[in-house]
């Protein structure tokens, strides 16, 4: 069910603290059109990476819905985060053709390689991991997608790899 | 072939290409052309259908044209330097070709290309490239001739052409039933909220020739007098939804869309894209009115149909991509053309996304009534490592499993159904005997528990329930009575649920009972997984003879369950194994046996 998209309290992250006038130019966009509040969440999320708690109460206040029926949109779709994400985000495709050619083992193994579980964020914010339903590249099934970059033909340890070059490439960039 | 004195070279740029590294060859192929070595023209185009095969690059001369494939930035130089040099077809590199014989010519050959018609030949992003192959022709025709609104539905309705979004429900109909609300506001949508996972038929079209979705629309919003036209596409769709923006903007720029259209008096029409947000139920036409409108994207109860109360309240007519996509080719040249194809009750064509364990993965697009295992032996090439053709699953977390002994059914929306599967959109996926049909229902039940809105009590609590039964079963715990349990939810989620999705949800859980229950009892009786996939259920074992001693699998296992020093037989540890697998992948004599 749908609701499962709803995080426990236990992974809740601290959220920083943000400044929502940027939001006002889609508010001024979206003003009185109806139909508009999943643009404007989703253009929300496009600036903060996610749609930060206050912004919920500023959305009701511009837009006169009611905040309990934001909350209802945001957490009905999948593509609203509540909570900040990391800098990467490592999407395994977990389409049927990637299923079939054991996607789960990309998954296991990224899990372990960042010790943290699906759809959870690192402790130091960089990385997030995802299952997504389908990338749609079946062919070079099994894919991950980290950016821009897939990744494909994978096995548990080439998916490692994958992750281990990212991660010594962001610390020479540091 | 056209010929032109200018060699051409067009690179593939769909997202399967691009993911195959194609920009990378497209960004080779830039630098050699303005090193000046060679004179030719270098182009992009979308997806030509063959992903097994990607990156393509193709090469049009005074020859004619041949495609080569696996053209990735390391070897494209040396084949494009070559074909350059001899003025021949680089021997082994070519897949298809209009002047020679080439490797894959039988993916090529057995397809008819209706709703593709344009991808993979022209540049998506120019308008021109369109028109010169008969984009916007139809509705040139229909404007200018001045045909009437009951005659283009009459010509979609003598067409046979029946939704392509899985539903199978005569076009011309729903146009009929649209057209007749004498209501002044009406709406179109293209449903381009793919999600079925393994399915990407829809994406490559708006990718590859989006000019033919807008046409569609725009014929579409002719004959129902509807002024507004919404695409609600995915937003995992980025590059469609890109192409689609600068689609509308040039068809808005020639007179296509907008104020009166091509001058027409009393017709203007608008096309917007409006993105999706990523829930599956959306694909269900009243939920994806819901989710226009900016709510939850719950399905509700019909009557009253869309084409009566849709958007806003408003008469809506809703069509998939693929069926818009056919609409201006079917005016172009004429119902019976169309009808020519197929079967009695399903005609034209039906595009698939082929993919699994087969050898030649890709789009296609073939005539109605083509066997299941043309497509698989013929274009599809067969099995991976020649394994075992086990089953083919139609129709994604809404269809269901058709057997290798049923692969002589036809394709056409009557024999699929009457299999317990369902033609769906157009996922097909290949299965061979490694794959575990429990498994592979557990995953499809999976995705629906996860994606069901949660309305219906039956889809919300009742898939849960047969989820765990699964998961119970591959994890060996599984009852006698469980199969039985099976299909008394099933029933009764199919009985109770208010949409599509929960009426199908159980689907693959039913054709794996019907088709592979063998497999069910040999999980729930004899606790063994014949495919040797559920893990909980497997037993390692070291063939003594087989053992040389080498020590790897002892070194690898990571929970040291296997005891044995060098030279001597190895044996593992049942009470320590974690049933990982490692030892079975590492031991390069086969002595590792896994039951």
């Amino acid at each position: 069910m749908r609701i499962h998209r709803i995080p426990s309290e236990k992974v809740k992250q601290e959220q920083p603290s943000v400044d929502l006038s940027p939001l006002a130019h889609l508010f001024e966009k979206y003003r009185n059109k109806s139909g508009s509040l999943i643009p404007l969440l989703q253009g929300t999320q496009h600036l903060y990476g996610f749609i930060p708690a206050p912004a919920f109460d500023l959305i009701s206040k511009e837009t006169g819905i009611e905040t309990a029926d934001i909350y209802g949109v945001a957490t009905f779709y999948a593509q609203f985060r509540l909570n900040p994400v990391g800098k990467v985000i490592i999407k395994v495709c977990h389409g049927t053709a990637c299923h079939v050619q054991n996607a789960n083992a990309i998954t296991d193994a990224v899990q372990d390689e960042l010790e943290v579980k699906d759809g959870e964020t690192t402790p130091d914010g960089l990385f997030t991991l995802e299952s997504v339903a389908c990338l749609g590249c079946c062919s070079l099934a099994p894919v991950l997608m980290i950016g821009d970059n897939s990744y494909g033909k994978l096995t548990g340890k080439s998916a490692v790899k994958v992750v281990r070059d990212i991660k010594e490439t962001m610390k020479n960039e540091n | 072939m056209e010929t032109s004195i200018k060699p051409k070279i067009i690179v593939g740029l769909g997202s399967c290409g691009i993911a195959a590294g194609a920009a990378k060859t497209y960004d080779k192929l830039l630098a050699l052309s303005q090193s000046g070595k060679y004179d030719f023209e270098l182009a992009k185009t979308s997806c030509i259908g063959m992903c097994y095969k990607e990156p393509l690059v193709e090469v049009q001369d005074k020859a004619g044209s041949v495609i080569y494939g696996d053209m990735t930035d390391d070897k494209v130089i040396a084949v494009i330097e070559e074909h350059f040099a001899t003025d021949k077809i680089v021997a082994g590199m070519a897949v298809h070709s209009s002047y020679s014989e080439a490797s894959e010519d039988a993916y090529f050959n057995g397809q008819v290309k209706i709703a593709l018609r344009n991808c993979g030949y022209i540049d998506p992003e120019s308008i021109e490239e369109a028109e010169n192959r008969e984009a916007y022709k139809a509705i040139r025709h229909i404007l200018k001739s001045e045909m009437k609104q009951m005659d283009v539905i009459q010509t979609i309705l003598d067409s046979g052409l029946r939704g392509r979004g899985g539903g199978g429900f005569p076009t011309g109909m729903k146009w009929k039933f649209a057209f007749q609300n004498e209501n002044k506001q009406k709406y179109i949508i293209c449903n381009a909220d793919e999600g079925d996972p393994g399915a990407f038929m829809d994406r490559s079209l708006l990718e590859g020739d989006p000019h033919a979705v807008l046409e569609g629309m725009i014929i579409g919003g002719y004959a129902i007098s509807a002024s507004t036209g919404i695409i609600y596409c995915r937003a995992e769709y980025p590059l469609a939804i890109k192409r689609l923006n600068i689609a509308i903007k040039q068809a808005f720029d020639k007179g296509y869309l907008g104020q009166n259209v091509m001058g027409k008096e009393n017709f203007s029409f608008d096309i917007y894209v409006k993105e999706g947000a990523g829930a599956f139920v959306c694909g269900e036409e009243t939920a994806l009115i819901a989710s226009i409108e900016g709510q939850r994207g719950m399905p509700r109860k019909r009557p009253p149909f869309p084409a009566v109360s849709g958007l806003w309240k408003k008469p809506t007519n809703i069509n998939n991509v693929e069926t818009w996509g056919n609409v201006p080719w079917i005016i172009n040249h004429g119902a019976p053309a169309y009808a020519a194809y197929g079967t009695t009750k399903s005609k034209g064509t039906k595009v698939f996304a082929l993919t699994g364990k087969i050898k030649h993965g890709g789009l296609v697009e073939v005539p109605m009534g083509i066997t299941i295992n043309d497509i698989i032996y013929k274009l599809g090439g067969g099995i991976q490592n020649d394994k075992k053709f086990k089953a083919v699953q139609l129709g994604g977390p809404s269809g269901g499993c058709i057997p290798a002994e049923l692969g002589h059914t036809i394709v056409d929306y009557d024999s699929v159904n009457a299999t317990g599967a369902i033609m769906g959109s157009g996922g097909m996926v290949v299965m061979d005997e490694t794959t575990c049909m429990i498994d592979l229902a557990k995953f499809f039940l999976h995705f629906t528990q996860d994606e069901s809105c949660g309305k219906c009590t039956f889809c919300r609590i009742g898939t849960k329930r047969m989820l765990e039964i699964l998961e119970r079963i591959t994890e060996g715990k599984g009852e006698p009575a469980d199969m039985e349990k099976l299909e008394t939810l099933a029933d009764q989620i199919k009985n109770n649920s208010l949409c599509g999705l929960g009426q199908t949800a159980p689907n693959p859980v039913l054709t794996t009972l019907k088709y592979f229950r063998h497999e069910y009892e040999a999980h729930i009786f004899h606790k063994k997984c014949p495919a040797k996939v559920c893990k909980p259920l497997l037993t390692y074992t070291i063939d003594a003879e087989k053992c040389t001693g080498c020590t790897v699998c002892g070194k690898k296992c990571p929970s040291s369950a296997i005891e044995g020093g060098r030279k001597t037989t190895h044996s593992i540890h049942q009470d320590k194994c974690i049933k990982c697998g490692e030892c079975f992948t590492v031991c390069k004599f086969d002595a590792v046996l896994v039951e």
